[in-house]
């Protein structure tokens, strides 16, 4: 009977803690950061495809808009991002080295190569870790890089294949799903393309591209390091505000925070299914205590016999009830942090999520004492059966 | 007030069950009168109301209005909780079977009585060191040796039960000792034993015994033998 109730509470608590953990790793997935800048649209779109690589940028801002805002006295350091074009499903990202220099997860963890390094020649690309995982990507491995992202059939940049240059370590982001590419190699890919198609006519290739200036001419967005984050606000202002052309600047855990609020249906209700398991192990509690208060109704008569008044028999059952609800429940929360024990290392290194088991939040001791309360409650139901039936019994039940 | 010598007056007894239903359950009893140190056998056939009468005595039911005195208390004057304690404090219990608390020792169901009566545990401890030492010696002078003292009663045969039964309605000297067919369980060589050994220990302690049995076999062992069905006024009983 504990044991029911032990799975039951690891399950409540497990979920507990995995739901603020995961929410601690969502709104981590950008730190470090203090703006995310774009094209003017809404907040929440911005910090989708710019953090999480999900939809389309509708407009890109120019790279002088770009070098304004990284030139401002206030900024530590700037990434431009260059969206729009994909591998497989996976989008690309034209950047800079600086990305791997800045860009911060997690508890302020920077990004680290699990093989290789970053961007040196035009035509390198760094995979994400899932990247390379799903096709078996290698160092040295060409890659093709189609134009546009999504769907399949899209037209191929076939002719300036990339060479994996670096893989990096997983990290539970959209980081793993992405390939990086410098925003020179995206100036070279389309340089013979006008308007989303290869011009007629026209081929450039590879060895040729050099000759060209790759400066970039746009870029989809910017991740922009404060040198004091105090002036947030002030550098928030200055984007927004600025006047060669519309810029928004958003504050990314601001922006996280509301997007959660629409995950956060999900979350409560796995908590909702998870204390209703809870529920059932207690009722199931109930139901065992119950069924087995007629097989004792001798030993209430010979409690009764020895000076137990009813009130003492409910109160036995009552206690009895709680007890193997706290032993299950402490049962549960061994076997969570067991569990969570060796469970971490091998969900951060696949999910990238990182589990801390090893303490219980205040929220989850809060639920554990709900569990408590709740098991004491519903053993009283079996305790007043038993009062019930040791005052119709008295000292000889009828059997 | 010098002590009566009734362990047990009765007087004018009615118990109905339930309370306002004159078809129901009925037991109606003009007179018993049992004096201390007596051993009463009590005869009846089942479903007279015996069990009835025991839980009367015991303090577990209540009748309408009558006189009850039990070793000079008024039962029909005290609180349930009251009655509770009057039990534990004065009156052991012996039934026929599954006397024992399963999850308990046999120590500990010996001195379960101490657990629930601060008088019962203090009269334990004036005649040993210890309860422990109160519950072995009992069980020694009932014929149990110590090594039992530890092992799971559920493994013990129901003679040693019965006997474990009786240390326990024994411990801390209570005046009154009340056994529902305590034998009925046993053969007929271990009923003779266990009889004899209950009757010593009672006249040992000067102890008052309401012996219940359908067993006349049983009855030349008493001072006494009662039979429940003239004691009764009227039909059913």
């Amino acid at each position: 009977m504990a044991i029911s109730i032990a799975l039951s509470v690891m399950l409540l608590l497990g979920v507990e803690q995995l739901r603020i953990q995961a929410r601690e790793n969502f709104t981590q997935s950008i730190s470090g950061t203090d703006l995310v800048v774009g094209a003017r649209t809404s907040p929440i779109q911005l910090v989708l495809y710019a953090v999480f690589r999900l939809g389309d940028a509708t407009h890109n801002i120019r790279w002088t808009s770009f070098q304004a805002v990284a030139a401002h006295p206030a900024v530590a350091w700037a990434v431009p991002l260059s969206l729009g074009d994909s591998h497989r499903g996976h989008a690309v990202v034209g950047t800079t080295a600086a990305y791997f220099e800045h860009f911060r997860y997690g508890d302020r963890q920077p990004l680290a190569f699990s093989a290789g390094q970053p961007f040196a020649d035009v035509f390198d690309a760094v995979i994400g870790a899932e990247v390379a995982a799903q096709f078996g990507y290698r160092l040295g491995d060409r890659i093709v890089l189609n134009h546009g992202s999504g769907g399949i059939g899209l037209a191929e940049h076939a002719d300036k294949p990339f060479t994996v240059s670096g893989i990096l370590r997983r990290t539970g982001l959209a980081v793993d799903r992405s390939i990086h590419v410098s925003l020179e190699a995206i100036e070279a890919i389309h340089l013979d393309w006008q308007g989303g198609a290869p011009m007629p006519g026209v081929s450039i290739p590879p060895e040729h591209v050099r000759k060209f200036d790759l400066a970039p001419k746009e870029i989809t967005a910017a991740l922009i390091g404060l040198k004091n984050r105090a002036g947030v606000f002030q550098m928030q202002r200055f984007v927004n505000r600025y006047q060669g052309e519309p810029l928004l600047a958003v504050l990314p855990g601001v922006a996280l925070d509301d997007l959660w609020s629409v995950v956060g249906v999900v979350e409560r209700s796995l908590l909702a299914i998870s204390a209703l398991v809870v529920a059932v192990g207690l009722s199931g509690l109930v139901a065992v205590v119950l069924a087995g208060l007629s097989e004792r109704r001798r030993e209430l008569a010979i409690l009764r016999s020895v000076g137990a008044g009813p009130r003492v028999v409910f109160l036995l059952l009552a206690i009895e009830g709680l007890m193997v609800v706290v032993a299950g429940a402490a049962l549960g929360v061994l076997g969570l942090m067991g569990l969570g024990a060796l469970a971490a290392p091998m969900v951060e290194e696949h999910l990238g999520v990182t589990l801390s088991a090893s303490t219980l939040t205040p929220e989850a001791w809060r639920l554990l004492l709900l569990v408590m309360a709740t098991g004491f409650a519903v053993s009283l139901v079996p305790g007043y059966r038993a009062y019930r039936l040791s005052l119709a019994d008295g000292l000889t039940p009828r059997l | 007030m010098s002590p009566s010598p009734l362990a047990i007056a009765v007087q004018d007894l009615v118990f109905q069950w339930p309370a306002r239903n004159q078809a129901g359950f009925r037991l109606s009893i003009p007179r018993f009168e049992v004096e201390r140190g007596e051993r009463v056998f009590l005869q009846g056939a089942s479903g007279s109301g015996k069990s009835t009468l025991l839980s009367l005595l015991g303090g577990v039911l209540r009748p309408q209005p009558c006189r009850l005195r039990v070793l000079d208390t008024d039962l029909t004057a005290l609180s349930s909780s009251d009655r509770d304690r009057f039990r534990v404090d004065h009156v052991g219990f012996l039934f026929q079977q599954f006397n024992l608390v399963p999850y308990l020792s046999v120590r500990e169901n010996v001195l379960l009585p101490c657990r629930f009566s601060r008088h019962r545990r203090r009269q334990a401890l004036q005649s040993a060191s210890s309860l422990q030492q109160a519950a072995d010696r009992l069980l020694q002078r009932l014929g149990l040796d110590g090594s039992l003292a530890r092992q799971p009663v559920t493994a013990l045969s129901v003679g040693q039960q019965q006997r474990i039964a009786a240390a326990r309605a024994l411990i801390g000297h209570p005046e009154l000792i009340i056994a529902d067919e305590p034998t009925s369980a046993l053969d007929a060589d271990r009923q003779g034993e266990f009889l004899d050994l209950l009757l010593e220990r009672c006249a040992d302690d000067r102890v008052t015994l309401v012996f219940v049995s359908h067993d006349q076999r049983l009855e030349s062992r008493f001072t006494r033998s009662v039979r429940l069905d003239d004691l009764c006024a009227t039909t059913p009983c």
